[in-house]
């Protein structure tokens, strides 16, 4: 009796056991998809954008009062006025002038831009009437998307009363468009929501991310290959290899700190530029790929090297012929995950500038740059309301790049993995 | 290791070369409170001049001074921006690092607000309430002070909600915190006599009595960033938080501002000066910076321009509170002569 008893216990606990892990991946899974989930929740309409179409008349007398076409004269000409002109013609009996220039705040200082644009690459255009669907304000948009409740009281929304009777009659004239927003992936910051786009972030990450392989993998792989193919058993080398371990678990801060002291200070690179973003990334990311190929060449067996050995290899064909290529799948995962973990890192990118606002893209390493968690983070810091959706996009981006960087080292394991 | 080290020094070499050549691109540092609008002028420059965009960094003021301060040279930063005067101590910094003869602009000014969540009471308070309930130490007699025994805003003041006091607010690197404490706790703490006889005479212990915060619990160091403030205000209805009044401005639907001295924070009354809390804002130029960074001089037109911080200019639409017509010509006049425009 007392045995089937136990017995029972036995296969309770066992039960029990099986339960606690199912509920900690259950919860764990949800709190995961609460996290996707809200992102895409709040991000999802950032990928649209409100247009709306004006009848715009280049005036030439606005834009080229002295008559010069020349490039800096049609640059710096007063494209705001030709958009307020329309608007002027759109509302007639809007005359006072604090009410014209709430009217004016309706369509965003972008829709000047592309103004500017067209007319600096096609100065022909001077004197001609188009429709054209512009840049709404950011206001605007998110009232559109439904974000702005309209029955709340006016002084707790972003438009007056005034703004939404005119912004229902633009609606019910069929003139707003919600498109998809391309300037999100051309654009680099912006301090207007509407034009904000992620493109600098990107082009910074990739270049940024560029520096820190292009120094810590092979950096990485010969230190790890030297110290468990070579290097003697003794004091300095057992030093060494708990200097390693102790190096992945420092705080990333730090290593922007000794960036900020020794990149820029002592060498006097240049601030915020990609390539020390990428060196100190570099050294933050060492650890991590030394000991996840140290643990690749170490799972290689023996008997390979003894073969190499036995018949006539030196140490060094034994290494790269033999060891290496066996060990790569394990050293690569090793990189690209420490590349991953790169690319969220902000912390470090502080001390050394690329935490600013940074408008143009960056077309190389030398050049001011941002990255995608810093520019997360700075649309997290920015009052106006429609940046939330812009920053849950961003997240989305960050993710998309993560995934695909985990999947590929997934990907490399099951393809090249051996099994002894 | 030692392949490590070559292969660093060889890469470092490579760089220096390039990191030798002149600047064009304007680089600012300093406080967040300028961060809004310090960047809608660089973007506006960078696309009507066609060349780069300035960049702007949010380091805060203090922060931003000792960068600006570090040295004279190319690749020091061009322009601070403070949402305070430049401290005597920050100007020798400058000038015992050989950052040359610093050029000031005053180019707004922008209210410290104290608010709290739109489900909550409006609060009504005077500065004196505002010290009572955040000062370490009150005042208690001639020249004597006790730990501040406050725990609800009703000990502070009969006529105020019953609920514990926890306010956020900015960190002291923050230029913000430096206004909030001189305009609000020292402005408080005077309606103490003996107090107020300390200053101008014994200032050391005036600024110890009015300028320390609480350190238990009551004032809570929020960080820079106030969106998060707003959004912890929202969660917990009991708190306060400081913060300028661009974000107030941004988020009237989740908060409301406390009126401070039976004056409610808004565009109109700071810029009148009825409202108590306000600071007027600066940016600070390298003068030996204007030839040789040849995007500064653009930068700083932009920035006095009447399209940018007048009171129909596209800052005023982020929240800066302009200078009165007069104040804002003649600043105008005097930086342009300063900065050879």
């Amino acid at each position: 009796m007392a045995d089937k008893a136990r017995l029972r216990r036995r296969y309770r606990a066992e039960r029990r056991f099986r339960w606690y892990g199912i509920s900690a991946t259950i919860l764990g899974l949800l709190f995961l998809g609460a996290i996707l989930v809200s992102t895409v929740v709040l991000g999802h309409s950032a990928f649209r954008q409100t247009y709306i179409k004006l009848d715009i008349f280049f005036d030439p007398k606005i834009l080229t009062p002295d008559g010069k076409t020349d490039p800096d004269t049609l640059r710096q000409a007063n494209y705001p006025a030709v958009v307020k002109f329309s608007l002027r013609e759109m509302f007639p009996s809007v005359t006072k002038r604090n009410e014209q220039r709430q009217l004016f705040s309706l369509v965003s200082l972008g829709a000047s831009d592309s103004l500017r644009e067209q007319i600096t690459a096609n100065p022909a255009l001077i004197g001609s009437r188009d429709s054209l669907w512009l840049l709404a304000s950011d206001d605007v948009d998110q009232f559109i998307k439904g974000k702005i409740r309209p029955n709340a009281p006016e002084n707790e929304r972003q438009l007056n009363d005034l703004q939404m009777q005119w912004v229902h009659e633009i609606v019910a004239r069929g003139l707003t468009n919600l498109r998809f927003n391309a300037a999100f992936f051309t654009n680099g910051d912006s301090r207007e929501p509407e034009i904000a786009g992620i493109l600098g972030a990107a082009k910074g990450s990739f270049y940024t991310l560029l520096v820190t392989l292009v120094l810590s993998f092979p950096i990485g792989i010969m230190a790890a290959l030297y110290l468990q193919e070579f290097a003697p058993k003794n004091r300095i080398t057992d030093m060494i290899e708990v200097n390693i371990s102790n190096l992945a678990a420092v705080p990333s801060i730090v290593f922007g700190l000794l960036g900020l002291a020794v990149f820029l200070n002592f060498f006097g690179l240049p601030r915020s530029a990609p390539l020390v973003g990428g060196i100190v990334l570099a050294l933050m990311t060492l650890p991590t790929i030394i000991i996840a190929a140290r643990a690749a060449i170490m799972a290689v067996p023996p008997s390979i090297r003894e073969a190499a050995l036995a018949i006539g290899a030196s140490p060094m064909q034994t290494a790269l012929h033999h060891v290496v290529p066996l060990a790569s799948p394990g050293m690569m995962t090793g990189a690209i995950l420490g590349m991953a973990r790169a690319l969220g890192e902000s912390a470090p990118l502080l001390m050394i500038g690329m935490v600013a606002f940074i408008a143009d893209v960056p077309q190389g390493i030398m050049e001011p740059a941002t990255v995608l968690p810093v520019q997360i983070y700075l649309w997290a810091d920015s009052p106006e309301q429609a940046f939330v959706e812009k920053l849950a996009a961003g997240i989305m981006v960050l993710l998309t790049f993560l995934v695909m960087m985990n999947l590929l080292a997934v990907i490399l394991r099951r393809r090249f993995e051996q099994k002894w | 290791m030692i392949k490590k080290q070559i292969a660093l020094s060889v890469l470092m070499a490579g760089a220096m070369t390039g990191a030798a050549q002149a600047r064009d691109q304007v680089q600012a540092v300093g406080s967040s409170t300028l961060f809004p609008f310090a960047t809608a002028v660089a973007e506006q420059v960078g696309k009507l001049s066609g060349g780069k965009t300035p960049i702007v960094e949010s380091t805060g003021t203090g922060g931003g001074f000792k960068l600006f301060c570090s040295g004279g040279g190319e690749n020091t930063p061009d322009v601070s921006n403070a949402s305070r005067q430049i401290k005597t101590s920050e100007v020798d910094l400058c000038a015992n690092n050989g950052a040359g003869p610093l050029i000031e602009i005053k180019i707004g000014y922008d209210g410290i607000v104290l608010a709290n969540s739109k489900s909550a009471t409006q609060m009504k308070l005077s500065l004196l309430d505002i010290f009572n309930a955040l000062a370490k130490e009150l005042p208690s007699g001639e020249g004597k002070t006790i730990p501040n025994p406050n725990k609800t805003w009703k000990d502070v003041n009969p006529s105020l909600p019953d609920v514990q006091i926890e306010v956020m607010g900015p960190p002291p690197t923050s230029g913000t915190r430096d206004a909030f404490v001189e305009l609000a706790m020292e402005g408080g703490c005077q309606s103490f006599p003996w107090v107020k006889s300390l200053k101008g005479t014994f200032d050391p212990q005036f600024k110890k009595i009015c300028d320390t915060l609480r350190e238990d619990g009551a004032w809570i160091d929020a960080g820079e960033n106030d969106n998060l403030i707003i959004q912890k205000l929202v969660a917990n209805p009991n708190a306060i938080g400081v913060f300028g009044y661009s974000f107030l401005e941004r988020n009237t639907d989740k908060v409301q501002g406390s009126f401070v001295e039976n004056v409610v924070p808004d565009f109109d009354m700071i810029a009148a000066g009825a409202y108590k809390i306000s600071r007027p804002l600066f940016i600070y130029i390298k003068a030996n910076h204007l030839d040789t960074v040849s995007g500064l001089k653009p930068f700083i037109a932009e920035f006095i321009s009447e399209m940018a911080w007048g009171p129909d200019g596209y800052l005023a639409e982020k929240g800066l509170i302009p200078l009165p017509d007069d104040a804002r010509s003649k600043m105008h006049s005097e930086a342009a002569a300063n900065a050879k425009l």
